[in-house]
């Protein structure tokens, strides 16, 4: 086999043991299912008759915002998996072995790419319960879907970093939800932005969530898409070409410091 | 001429900032031996290991695994490698058998070969029966048995085992060890770390005793056991008063001069069946009383006070890389 075939069958068969994880740990299956359910549950019930959006239903309004929120947050796993296999040694026994170095990290972010597909499968069920209607062609709808996963594979990498950064579970943990969860809610995800302080809104303008949000609407709602969803590609493509690299950076420095 | 060393190292050194934990550390391991690296935390050991299974690299020297440079061959030398150690690196939410069968595709072993490896490893460790279950209901001894299966999915020509039985208990203990010698028997070469002498005295052929970083010993268990002194009569006489009386009349069986230290008569002896006998009746025919006697192995303790005039314990924590 060349390294290439070796490269794919190492990163499936770690793909597989990141998914085999899912079912056995019930507090990784709530984070992905409870969790973002609640918290469409309260947007819509409880903050949405206070939020104004003009021209949409709200619940048309938050279901793309909320979907980015998720899926950004999917690649977590790969955050909390990497930083417990620092932290038992088990990163150790993978160094060891002559697979291909990589696959540890494309392994999981592939796994990412399963995982995230069932988040979604969930948060279009949940969205079509509680009100939510496409209004844009099949195509656009699917091309949406596409972009959510890719998206959700370039925040996979995000996180990757984040897991080899942190000196442990809880501190990958502390860095994703203390950080980057409230950079989410400065964005078109939950309110529109010209509803924020004039100072605030040029923030929340440039903020690449703004962005993927507002391309997620321009597919499922059918609102004018502008430049939205080629620049939505263009910050995934950055993310990963940004974060890859780092985080095989961060990999290869941790083993041989 | 030997056959080629399966391990061999000249002049490592590795820095982590201002800790100098290897100064210079020269190997050589035997094909087909079980080589002994035994020190305290921190003198170095786990460093050594990491550099030779490619998992760290040397700031200077060489190091060489089944005659392939663990720099710039490592990939190949991943291949004739098996690591196993004190932290049980197996996943806990996957099956023991699940565990075995990943290292195996990792390995790059067919699909079906990994299976059967799995099981039969699973068969050899006394693990069939946890098969199917979870890695985190294993208990601690299971768990290390599984390691130690896991590093030899793909029947390595040199294992390295990273103070296997550090934290288990005597029974969990013995089984490894009977494992391991299990292993040997068939020719596999391993370099064990270790911080008990009882341990390196049961398995292996040949020990280095290293600290701080340095070889301060080489050589069998046997020659270090004498370079520390060997087995000693420890006596206590009921009148203390009577300790060079004693003295004379067990100098014939006494290897090396006798000495006091903390009221114990301490007598070198050069071996332990029927010593204990032979000193009672001695004294009894001096007519000297004993209020207690035993005989003590040189323990890892001894051999540091004799080698560095330190204590084991006194060490600062294994810098870790992890």
């Amino acid at each position: 086999m060349t390294a290439l075939a070796y490269g794919i069958s190492d990163t499936l068969v770690l793909a597989k043991r990141s998914l085999l994880r899912i079912p056995r740990q019930p507090d990784l299956l709530v984070g992905f299912t409870v969790q973002p359910i609640l918290f469409v549950l309260l947007f819509v019930y409880v903050f949405g008759g206070a939020i104004s959006t003009p021209g949409f239903d709200y619940v048309d309004f938050l279901m793309p915002g909320i979907i980015v929120q998720s899926i950004v947050f999917g690649g977590f796993v790969t955050a909390l998996g990497l930083s417990d296999d620092l932290k038992k040694g088990l990163m150790d026994r993978f160094r060891s072995l002559p697979m291909t170095r990589s696959a540890l990290l494309t392994g999981r972010t592939l796994g990412d790419v399963v995982t995230n597909i069932f988040q979604l499968v969930v948060m279009f069920t949940v969205g079509l319960l509680v009100g939510f209607n496409f209004s844009s062609a099949f195509w656009e709808v699917v091309g949406g879907i596409l972009m959510l996963l890719l998206i959700g594979y370039a925040f996979s990498w995000v996180f990757a970093f984040i897991g080899l950064a942190a000196s442990s579970p809880e501190a990958a943990n502390a860095y994703g939800f203390t950080i980057l969860f409230p950079v989410t809610f400065v964005s078109s995800a939950f309110v529109p932005v010209d509803s924020m302080p004039s100072w605030l809104q040029p923030i929340a303008e440039h903020n690449p969530f703004t962005v993927m949000v507002d391309a997620a609407r321009a597919l499922f709602l059918g609102t004018p898409a502008g430049n939205d969803v080629w620049l939505a590609l263009l910050w995934t493509f950055i993310i990963i070409a940004v974060f890859a690299p780092l985080s095989v950076w961060r990999y290869r420095r941790v083993v041989t410091r | 001429m030997p056959a080629d060393p399966a391990v061999e190292t000249a002049g490592l050194h590795k820095r982590y900032g201002d800790v100098h934990a290897l100064r210079g550390i020269d190997l050589r391991v035997d094909t087909g031996s079980v080589f002994g690296l035994l020190g305290p935390n921190g003198a170095g050991k786990t460093t050594a290991v990491r550099i030779l299974t490619t998992l760290l690299q040397p700031d200077e020297g060489t190091a060489h695994v089944a005659g392939l440079d663990v720099v710039r061959d490592a990939k190949k030398v991943r291949q004739q490698i098996g690591l196993a150690g004190q932290y049980a690196a197996v996943d806990e939410n996957l099956t023991g058998f699940e565990n075995l069968q990943m290292v195996g595709r990792l390995y790059h072993l067919g699909r079906r070969v990994a299976r059967a490896r799995a099981r039969e490893l699973l068969a050899d460790f006394d693990l069939s029966d946890a098969a199917d279950r979870l890695v985190r209901t294993y208990s601690g001894g299971m768990r290390r048995r599984l390691d130690l299966a896991a590093a030899l999915v793909a029947r390595p020509p040199v294992l390295f085992l990273d103070e296997p039985t550090t934290g288990l208990d005597i029974r969990s203990r013995i089984g490894l060890w009977d494992a391991m010698e299990a292993l040997v028997a068939g020719g596999t070469t391993v370099l064990l770390t270790t911080q008990y002498l009882d341990e390196a005295d049961r398995l292996a052929d040949r020990i280095a005793v290293i600290d701080q970083g340095l070889v301060i010993a080489e050589g069998t268990p046997n020659e270090l056991k004498s370079q520390v002194g060997g087995d000693r009569l420890d006596i206590h006489l009921c009148d203390g008063g009577r300790g060079e009386e004693a003295i004379s009349a067990l100098a014939s069986i006494a290897s090396d001069r006798p000495f006091v230290e903390d009221g114990s008569i301490l007598v070198p002896v050069a071996q332990r069946r029927g010593t204990i006998a032979d000193a009672v009746r001695r004294l009894d025919d001096a007519g000297i009383a004993i209020d207690d006697i035993s005989v003590r192995t040189p323990t890892l303790d001894d051999v540091f006070l004799n080698l560095t005039g330190h204590a084991a314990e006194a060490e600062a924590e294994e810098v870790e890389s992890r």
